[in-house]
């Protein structure tokens, strides 16, 4: 849940064109706007293999050969990658870290830090704050920041491995690491580690043979294995990890290896827990069908596909994107459609008080927020995430039009 | 007595280490468990409905390339392993399964022309499927096959490309556009763009510039697109071929929600024919989605889309006569020979259709993973595929000087047509010749 204090939730509006930028460039690349609202960047190249970052029209004093993947976290603050003299190094908030890189991807923050994976001299780990793993790997993937930001784990590739060596493979070469350190048997995949509520543990999906996979928590395996496994959950209240597991060609959900949900849903994932510890997932009741699940028990609406679940933060409502089997999207929540359908629709956004949801939606060639159902009165060339005032009331509304950049502070009212 | 006229056996290091693990119990077990679980009505069906009237045979590369050899005919394979594994229930030992996965993996390219010429309709093609699965789950798969599913399995893709090897390789192609286009992209990440682009293994690996083709297109034709830097960016998927599921599943997942996480509006797929296959056809059903769960557009449909609108017009036309290869899992599989036509209309001078053509062209006998099966089956590749040779000899001898493939698999397999029978023709992708002859509003003159 996003936290709106302190932001500018005086109502009206302000437009701004940051024109000093495209004076000094030769070209801006794709916006991107914090949070709040209150910054605009965007990767400007001032010379042939020359970039910089323009923030809020201004160009950053240094110039790198590369900047790629900008991005604000929910923090506001901007990250990305620069590369300079055959390095890649980390740019926060317009420094960057001192030590470089042969290559740096997969950007993460949580709790304040900014994480990274990284390879060095052909050797793969990860790098918090600029801080680097004691051991790198042979390869890594699968990347991942505890919720406090304090530890990192990832699949790593622990033994060499010579072209085509398709037993040894099997054998086991891949290994979960958590905070650079190998953990766990070898097996031969590793897949989505995720920490708890409290950073404490990890647990991951393994795969251990050509056919049986399973969940493996702190680097200890459940005692079953299963024809398919998706990527696990924390209980927050219990501290007991559940995954979707397929059993006979069917999906149910286990907690701590035993099945909660029986195998009865064509697809079962993306299982996530509210703060009392009820499950809400995505599933497939029947085949080409669907919905949102909460404790097993699925809604009646149902479409061709359903991603981007958003759950309310007291835990009781759910929404989601759905593409329907015309091929245009729509929200789903509360057991039904908001009026509708778009050309796209990114992950809604509930009040504090769960009583409120917004969505930015696509219309082809205009773009707007909706908040319950309802548009506002005006259209953009672009929108970004909304968010809402910490009393559930207002709306923030950050958009484009050519190369105006518009923030707006919206009664939830003035959706009509 | 079931493998008495098999006498082709190839070694093979994951045929021969997987057989010498089984045991009949075990060959028992899981054939029954993969036709009490996974095949239904429809294998008895196809099975029970076959009268053996031979009208499939001539429809297949195999069966006419070894002078009419039953024993490659697609109801001669069915009667060779399926219906031997269905009559027996599975009671048979090692060495039937190593004829077993032999055939289905690397006499049969799934190509489903035979699926044409059965009056009954058959789908040879599934069955086929139906063996190598059974093969995949007794660990009988060909060593180079499954090395690339592997790789799936630990990259998400089936090049062994590591994640930062990825994204350099794109900025890479970038850098190099940029002495053309001096303001070319290739968007990372970008949200909300109109077309997603991805691409399978080997562009990254060994074919970049047709990275940089992709890219100098969309960039002469204005698109609003992206590329991921994550895994996903492989659309490509071996394990389907191998008969891991579970692992084509995976990788359709990630593939589509690599789209949906950047909310773009439809994936368009480089020009290859099996991805293809496996995003609209079965990666997405394995995964619950009856349809695909984000547009996808093959390369031949987006080329086509921009000629007709204008966005990228040719400068010259490719000199002729060329001859097109239909790839089977576009053709066959998606019903875009129309669409083929017209783009190799437009950017070449003339063409010579290849006999037969269109749904009815042979295939490259690369396809359904036979080309990555690996060295050990060149030759089953070569010997098996005289009927293309002769396809593209007739065409050579009509003047044809360039075969258009729109299909990584198809150029694989037909290169080495190609160079075995000493046919002496030039192979390219439509991408190659409409970068080469496209006008350049945004390139610096020479």
């Amino acid at each position: 849940m996003q936290n709106t204090n302190g932001w500018n939730w005086e109502p009206g509006r302000r437009k701004e064109t940051f024109s000093d930028c495209e004076q000094g460039s030769e070209w801006l690349e794709e916006w991107h706007v914090s949070p709040d609202g209150e910054k605009v960047a965007c990767v400007a190249c001032t010379a042939p293999a020359e970039f910089a970052m323009c923030v809020n029209g201004k160009l950053g004093e240094t110039v790198y050969e590369k900047i790629i993947c900008p991005r604000f976290d929910q923090d506001g603050k901007l990250a990305a990658y620069v590369s300079q003299d055959m390095e890649w190094f980390v740019y926060v908030d317009g420094e960057t870290w001192e030590e470089g890189y042969g290559f740096a991807w997969d950007l993460k923050s949580a709790g304040g830090h900014v994480a990274t994976a990284v390879q060095q001299d052909m050797r793969y780990g990860m790098a918090v704050d600029g801080k680097l793993w004691d051991n790198l790997f042979e390869n890594g993937n699968n990347f991942c920041l505890s919720p406090d930001g304090s530890r990192t784990a990832a699949a790593v590739q622990v033994e060499p491995m010579g072209q085509a060596e398709i037993y040894k493979f099997q054998d086991g070469v891949f290994s979960l690491a958590v905070d650079g350190e190998a953990i766990g048997d070898l097996v031969m995949n590793v897949y989505n580690p995720t920490f708890s509520p409290d950073s404490k543990s990890v647990a991951c999906e393994v795969r251990t043979s050509l056919y049986e996979y399973s969940i493996a928590v702190d680097g200890k395996k459940w005692g079953t294995s299963y024809n398919g496994v998706w990527a696990p959950a924390f209980n927050p209240v219990s501290g007991a990890v559940v995954a979707p597991v397929r059993i006979g060609g069917k999906w149910g959900l286990a907690e701590n290896n035993n099945i909660i949900w029986q195998p009865k849903y064509t697809q079962l994932w993306k299982q996530r827990f509210t703060a009392q510890g009820d499950i809400w997932a995505v599933c497939s009741p029947s085949y080409g069908e669907f919905t949102l699940v909460k404790n097993d028990a699925p809604w009646s609406v149902s479409a061709a596909v359903v991603y981007d679940v958003a759950v309310s933060p007291d835990g009781q409502r759910a929404a989601a994107v759905a593409r329907g089997h015309d091929r245009r999207y729509k929200v789903m929540i509360d057991n039904k459609f908001w009026p509708g359908s778009f050309e796209m629709i990114w992950r809604p956004v509930f009040s504090a008080d769960s009583a409120n949801c917004a969505a930015r939606v696509d219309m082809g060639s205009k773009q707007t927020i909706m908040v319950n159902g309802k548009a506002f009165g005006e259209e953009f060339d672009q929108c970004f995430e909304p968010a809402f005032s910490p009393d559930s009331s207002k709306v923030l509304i950050k958009a484009r039009n050519g190369k105006e950049y518009i923030r707006i502070v919206a009664d939830v009212s003035e959706f009509k | 007595m079931y493998n008495k006229i098999f006498d082709r056996k190839v070694d093979d290091i994951g045929l021969q280490t997987g057989i010498d693990r089984l045991t009949p119990e075990k060959i028992e077990k899981t054939v029954n468990e993969v036709f009490s679980g996974e095949t239904g009505a429809k294998l008895k069906v196809y099975h029970d409905t076959c009268v053996r009237c031979g009208l499939c045979a001539s429809a297949c590369h195999y069966y006419v390339s070894h002078d009419n050899d039953p024993s490659y005919s697609p109801a001669g394979k069915v009667t060779q392993t399926i219906s031997i594994l269905l009559d027996k229930k599975g009671k048979v030992g090692p060495d039937f399964i190593y004829q077993c996965a032999q055939i289905a993996y690397t006499e049969c390219n799934l190509c489903r022309r035979c699926v044409h010429y059965c009056p009954l309709g058959i789908d040879t093609g599934y069955m086929m499927s139906v063996v190598r699965r059974i093969c995949h789950k007794l660990g009988v798969t060909p060593q180079y096959l499954q090395d690339t599913a592997h790789s799936h399995s630990a990259t998400m893709n089936q090049m062994w490309v590591k994640d930062d090897e990825w994204t350099d390789s794109l900025l890479w192609q970038e850098e190099e556009a940029r002495d053309e286009f001096p303001d070319m992209r290739i968007p990372l990440d970008k949200d909300g763009a109109d077309v997603y682009y991805s691409v399978i293994g080997p562009e990254p690996k060994f074919r970049t510039h047709l990275i940089y083709q992709a890219g100098a297109i969309l960039h002469e034709a204005g698109v609003n697109w992206t590329m991921p830097s994550m895994p996903g960016w492989d659309n490509s998927d071996m394990a389907m071929y191998s008969g891991d599921f579970e692992m084509m599943g995976r990788l359709k997942r990630i593939h589509f929600e690599s789209a949906q996480k950047l909310h773009s509006k439809k994936i368009v797929m480089g020009e290859c024919g099996h991805a293809f296959r496996s995003v609209y056809d079965q990666g997405n059903r394995w995964l619950g989605w009856k349809d695909y769960p984000v547009e996808v557009v093959h390369s031949i449909e987006f080329f086509a889309h921009l000629l007709k609108t204008g966005k990228i017009k040719m400068a010259e036309k490719f000199p002729g006569p060329v001859t097109i290869h239909d790839p089977c899992n576009v053709i066959r599989g998606r019903g875009l020979m129309n669409e083929l036509r017209y783009v190799v209309s437009e950017i070449c001078e003339s063409y010579i259709e290849m006999q037969p053509n269109a749904e009815h062209n042979f295939c490259c006998a690369a396809g359904g993973g036979v080309i990555n099966c690996g060295p050990p089956f060149k030759n089953v590749r070569m010997d098996g595929n005289r009927a293309k040779a002769d396809q593209l000899r007739a065409a050579a001898e009509q003047g044809v000087k360039t075969v258009i493939a729109p299909c990584h698999n198809c150029h694989g397999g037909l290169e080495d047509i190609i160079e075995h029978y000493e046919l002496g023709l030039d192979l390219k992708f439509l991408g190659d010749i409409i970068y080469a002859n496209m006008v350049k509003t945004k390139a610096v003159e020479e």
